[in-house]
């Protein structure tokens, strides 16, 4: 059983370039701040060890090297004051791109994030702006433990006035990266630790990808999953093994988790009649819940061929020991194997 | 007025071994994380040994500490046991975390370390708030709060330390000062010259010493420890030293240079005070070789035992679903 139907818009852009070139995940958010500060002077970045050590994750790199300490801004260890002065900064009428280490040390800086970056627009009738982003790494598999894994994304999902990003893939973190430096509001991007050393195609000179564009990886006829951050990429290998074994999975990333563009998600589970929600983060008041209220809210209820079902992390800290730990969160055989007994139970 | 570590031959002796035994139980992390055999990530305290154990010494069994993510050796001066630690790290389900919390959240309730933490100044009101209830509830301890330069920038730390001054709590601030919070020096972040003249924003006594002489920190904690423990309240005491190696595996040390690093390591605070008490004649050169060698095997003997301890099993955890799982382990 192969698929019948034409080969999907994977980005839900037009595509931008020519060449096939490869670069990390890491390389792509590079170049995109790269790009954006060559492009305009009020675009800056601060954050801890980002100047000559080049970031925690060597994703800022040369970039202090680039653009000088003055843009590429060394900060103490203090998050609540370094998002704090981003949105300082951004009200002033710059477009200060925060860098934190770890995104669980969002934690010391909520209140900026929270309070004051996500509130200012409305709450002042629009009088102002915060074109702020903040980066951050997120996800466990490094064994790194429960203070450093964590994936909080459904904590900034729930705040209005904040967009949340989460890109799966090299080119997604170039493009959704370069719209969020451009977007007036402030954009949380949170990036996938494991991902930064892993390469996709990010033909040159591709460009901005829209925020709020869910992108269909993968058409197939018989299970949507859909999927965010490293759980993407183990869902198409999911899906390839799927295949071999006869049941044909499309894998549907929202790469925007707010706003949600929940319309492809919809119309793809009408088609299958089955969904599978796959995230790394604890279930419990995740954002697959979300998905799954959308799906039941929805015409595409009337399609189900079996109940919603979510494949989450475990309602657990992130353990240390690496047995542990990749048992804490979806892999690769409990999607194949959620996504069968999806097809057989039905 | 308390008497020096090396003033007679039982105290310098453990006060050597403890530093050995920190020395070396670091370098076998060290090793095994660069053999692959060790997971996750390390931040080592190797130079720092004075400041750990100077300050622990000062301390009663039953007095607390709160660690950072370089802890090792906090926890080694407190007292822990070297195999269970060792355990820790190998993600063991002998370690004092049962393999679930790993180098940077080592703890060891029992000898009254409440745990190293992952976060930055994570510590420190903790440190503050355990002050606050045992005196609540009669006792006389007193609590070390370990921390960073680094630390001493986060909003954590002036909030930990004016409640902790308000309050008169019986709590030392202590400030590892190694010159770099990560690739970040001190010179840079900071603009004042001690950072323990944040004290005098506090109301607090503050006060820099050297970091690598093991009495002088020894001294000066034990003063404040008394005074914490007789109502005085906290002080913030500031000990200069340095880290020799990177910050963690990832660090190119990009940010500083060989020169500095080799300058410090003439400074090495274990052969100083090793030189100190060959002086004085509190122990000669055989006893000081004997607790070399014994710190060696001991920590060769735990990380054996740690190697062969069983690992933690996943049958705790149901496979990842969106049922309630079972109470966290
Ligand atoms: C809140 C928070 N921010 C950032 C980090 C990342 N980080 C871990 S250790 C460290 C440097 C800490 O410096 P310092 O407090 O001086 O302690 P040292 O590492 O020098 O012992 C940084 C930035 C963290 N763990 N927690």
């Amino acid at each position: 059983m192969t698929t019948t139907y034409p080969s999907p818009d994977l980005t839900g852009t037009a595509p931008t370039a020519t060449t096939d070139r490869v670069i990390t995940y890491a390389e792509a958010v590079r170049e995109a701040l790269a790009e954006a500060m060559a492009a305009d002077d009020r675009v800056f970045m601060l954050g801890e060890d980002i100047g000559v050590y080049g970031g925690a994750f060597g994703v800022t790199g040369d970039l202090y090297h680039r653009f000088g300490a003055e843009r590429v801004r060394d900060t103490p260890i203090s998050e609540l004051g370094i998002v704090g002065a981003a949105v300082g900064a951004a009200l002033a009428g710059m477009r200060p791109v925060v860098e934190i280490q770890f995104s669980d040390f969002t934690c010391q800086a909520m209140d900026q994030i929270v309070n004051q970056a996500a509130k200012i627009h409305f709450m002042l009738g629009g009088a102002a702006e915060v074109p702020m982003v903040l980066r951050a790494p997120l996800g466990s598999g490094t064994g790194a433990a429960a203070q450093h894994s964590q994936s909080l994304e459904a904590w900034f999902a729930h705040v209005p006035g904040l967009k949340v990003v989460m890109p799966a893939t090299a080119e997604d973190a170039k493009g959704l990266l370069l719209s969020a430096i451009d977007d007036p509001n402030p954009v949380i991007v949170l990036e996938h630790k494991l991902l930064y050393r892993t390469s996709g195609p990010v033909p040159e000179g591709a460009g901005r990808i829209p925020l709020g564009k869910t992108a269909v990886r993968r058409r197939g006829r018989d299970v949507t999953i859909v999927a965010t951050g490293v759980m993407v990429s183990r869902s198409l290998e999911a899906a390839e093994q799927l295949a071999a074994d006869g049941i044909d999975v499309s894998v549907i990333d929202p790469r925007t988790l707010s706003p949600l563009d929940d319309a492809p998600i919809l119309e793809d589970i009408s088609r299958t009649g089955r969904a599978l929600l796959v995230q790394e983060a604890p279930g419990h008041v995740g954002f697959m819940a979300e998905v799954a209220s959308r799906v039941v809210e929805s015409s595409a209820v009337y399609r189900l061929l079996a109940p919603v079902r979510r494949l989450s992390g475990l309602d657990i800290p992130i353990p240390y020991a690496p047995q542990l730990e990749s048992a804490a969160v979806p892999q690769v055989d409990a999607i194949i194997d959620a996504a069968r007994s999806l097809v057989k139970d039905s | 007025m308390t008497s020096r570590l090396g003033d007679d031959a039982a105290t310098a002796t453990s006060t050597l071994e403890t530093m050995w035994l920190i020395r070396r139980f670091e370098e076998a992390v060290d090793d095994l994380f660069a053999r692959g055999l060790m997971h996750g990530t390390m931040h080592l305290s190797i130079g720092q040994e004075a400041s750990a154990t100077g300050t622990c010494f000062a301390l009663r069994d039953d007095d607390a500490i709160t660690s950072t993510h370089r802890g090792h050796g906090h926890c080694i001066a407190k007292g822990a046991d070297l195999e269970r630690m060792m355990a820790e790290l190998l993600a063991k389900e002998t370690g004092y975390c049962r393999g679930r919390g790993g180098s940077m959240h080592i703890a060891d309730v029992a000898t009254g370390n409440l745990g190293a933490n992952g976060i930055v100044a994570g510590g420190i009101p903790i440190a503050a708030g355990a002050a606050l209830g045992y005196r609540m509830q009669g006792l006389d301890r007193v609590v070390v709060s370990f921390f960073g330069d680094g630390a001493a920038n986060e909003g954590a730390f002036h909030e930990a330390v004016n409640l902790a001054a308000i309050w008169k709590l019986p709590v030392v601030f202590l400030c590892e000062n190694n010159k770099y919070g990560m690739s970040f020096s001190t010179e840079k972040s900071f603009a004042i010259e001690n950072i323990s003249e944040r004290a005098l924003g506090y109301g607090i006594p503050g006060v820099t010493v050297d970091g690598n002489d093991v009495e002088v920190v020894h001294a000066t904690v034990s003063e404040a420890v008394d005074r914490a423990r007789s109502g005085g309240g906290p002080t913030l005491v500031e000990a200069v030293t340095y880290r020799w190696k990177g910050h963690s595996k990832s660090d190119k040390n990009l940010y500083r240079t060989k020169e500095e690093i080799a300058q410090w390591r003439e400074r090495d605070p274990i052969l100083r005070f090793e030189a100190v008490v060959l002086e004085r004649g509190v122990l000669d050169q055989a006893a000081v070789e004997e607790i070399r060698a014994r710190a060696t095997a001991d920590i060769r003997t735990a990380v054996r035992a740690a190697n062969a301890a069983p690992t933690p099993a996943p049958t705790t955890f149901s496979k990842p679903s969106s049922r309630p799982p079972e109470r966290q382990p």
